[in-house]
């Protein structure tokens, strides 16, 4: 079914509290600004975040607190399953205070795990992470020894939402994503129930080449058209 | 020593450990300045975590797109001809797959046995580990580029405190004073700064500054030292 057309408002409307929701973008890079700063307006709580890391403070879009970073600020994510928050020390200030709960993984196994959530993969094995704290994580099922060498298996990660952004995003929802934005955005794209796709330029089906399509456009089903005075 | 040539020494040796052809990921801090020492007429491929292959220089102000094209750090970045996008899967199969020749990271502690930690500081400081940790394991060479000590303490260790990134997975460490490779036998100490003296008087130095025990190699030699600024 091709994605409706659809508000930022509407979308953040879209999304309970208590749902898990994946961000795609990294330090902000590639985040569904406009959706973020909707649902920011709302009064969901208990949001469960998965993304890279804890995003920046002063985002070049103007905002005070970019991306996901501003509902660390509002404290509308309660738990973050991530990788890492040194690049904003609000986000490490409120760990440190109880006031946001972390599970961090390392990078590469927080995209395999994405990865093996969206594709039916019942986990991923992988030698990082061996011999550190990441061995007791909740995401490890178990610890394996393979030919000798030891490897963890990490459990699958999937979500209720995704949101993620292109630049390019034609009627059919296919998506082609601009710079270093692409990051995690096609893989959360595979592993949400419900994936919102903003986009900075919504664009005739046969615009963006077939070959050169990053996510199918099966996968969306909800699309936000960034307006052209957008700020954070 | 003075804080800036310090930095200066450090990401300068380790630049000296980069051949022609490289792919190389550096970390934020010391390991960024890298790229400012990298060998002349030496064609070296940048890694960054968020999947460019190919970074190149800074921006002028007028080519910066912050909302688009950034560097692992969130700063404005460029992309050199040939540069490539993958997603992070794809790019963290770069690593762990053993595609990246080397990666030059910070550390808080380093060990004998080349392991290392620079992610938690328990009760005190939570950065998170990134993707410090894929790196150290799959890159073939890891470098630990960092200040020798802090607050008059030495942060090279008979055995980490901290928690690790990687456990026994470092190669080389550089600091402000020296040069140490991790063998199974533990840190030998390959290179020492001359500006701290004679060989003697610098090995003196260093190992004052170590907690960690040092072996001295049969072929020690100074360090070579950016130009002073």
């Amino acid at each position: 079914m091709k994605p409706k057309i659809i508000t930022a408002r509407e979308a953040a409307a879209l999304i309970p509290s208590g749902s898990r929701v994946m961000f795609g973008g990294f330090i902000g890079c590639g985040a569904a600004h406009a959706i973020i700063k909707a649902l920011d307006e709302t009064d969901v709580e208990n949001i469960e975040g998965v993304f890279d890391d804890g995003s920046i403070v002063n985002g070049p879009d103007g905002s005070p607190y970019y991306a996901w970073a501003r509902l660390i600020h509002s404290g509308k994510i309660k738990k973050y399953i991530g990788t890492h928050v040194g690049s904003n020390p609000d986000a490490s200030e409120r760990w440190a205070r109880g006031e946001l709960e972390l599970e961090l993984v390392p990078q590469g196994s927080l995209a395999e795990m994405i990865r093996a959530g969206g594709m039916g993969i019942p986990g991923i094995l992988t030698p990082t992470g061996i011999g550190t704290l990441v061995e007791e994580s909740p995401w490890v099922d178990r610890k394996l020894e393979i030919g000798g060498k030891d490897y963890l298996l990490m459990k699958p990660l999937r979500a209720d939402f995704a949101l993620i952004s292109g630049y390019k995003v034609d009627k059919r929802g296919n998506i082609w994503y601009k710079g270093t934005t692409r990051n995690f955005s096609p893989l959360m794209a595979m592993a949400a129930d419900t994936v919102i796709v903003e986009a900075e330029h919504l664009v005739e089906v046969g615009e963006i080449e077939p070959e050169n399509v990053v996510t199918p456009g099966i996968l969306v089903d909800y699309i936000v058209v960034r307006e052209e005075d957008y700020h954070g | 020593m003075d804080k800036q040539r310090a930095k200066d020494i450090i990401a300068c040796r380790c630049a000296q450990e980069l051949k022609d052809g490289y792919v190389v990921n550096l970390g934020i801090g010391i390991p960024t300045q890298c790229a400012r020492f990298f060998p002349e007429g030496i064609d070296i491929v940048l890694h960054a975590e968020l999947g460019l292959v190919g970074q190149g220089p800074a921006p002028t102000p007028e080519q910066a797109d912050r909302m688009h094209l950034v560097d692992a750090s969130g700063n404005a970045a460029t992309m050199i001809p040939g540069a490539v996008i993958v997603d992070s899967a794809t790019n963290f199969g770069l690593i762990r797959g053993g595609h990246v020749d080397a990666c030059v990271l910070g550390a808080l502690e380093a060990d004998a046995e080349g392991s290392f930690g620079n992610w938690l500081i328990p009760g005190k400081k939570m950065t998170g580990m990134g993707g410090a940790m894929d790196l150290v394991n799959g890159a073939k060479t890891v470098i630990l580029a960092m200040i020798h000590t802090q607050g008059g303490k030495s942060k090279i260790v008979e055995k980490c405190t901290l928690p690790l990134t990687g456990c026994r997975v470092v190669d080389m460490i550089v600091t402000e004073l020296a040069v140490m490779v991790v063998t199974p036998e533990g840190l030998v100490l390959t290179e020492y700064n001359p500006e701290l003296g004679d060989r003697d008087t610098a090995v003196r130095i260093i190992c004052e500054n170590t907690d960690a025990k040092l072996q001295i190699s049969g072929a020690l030699k100074p360090m070579k030292l950016p130009p002073v600024e």
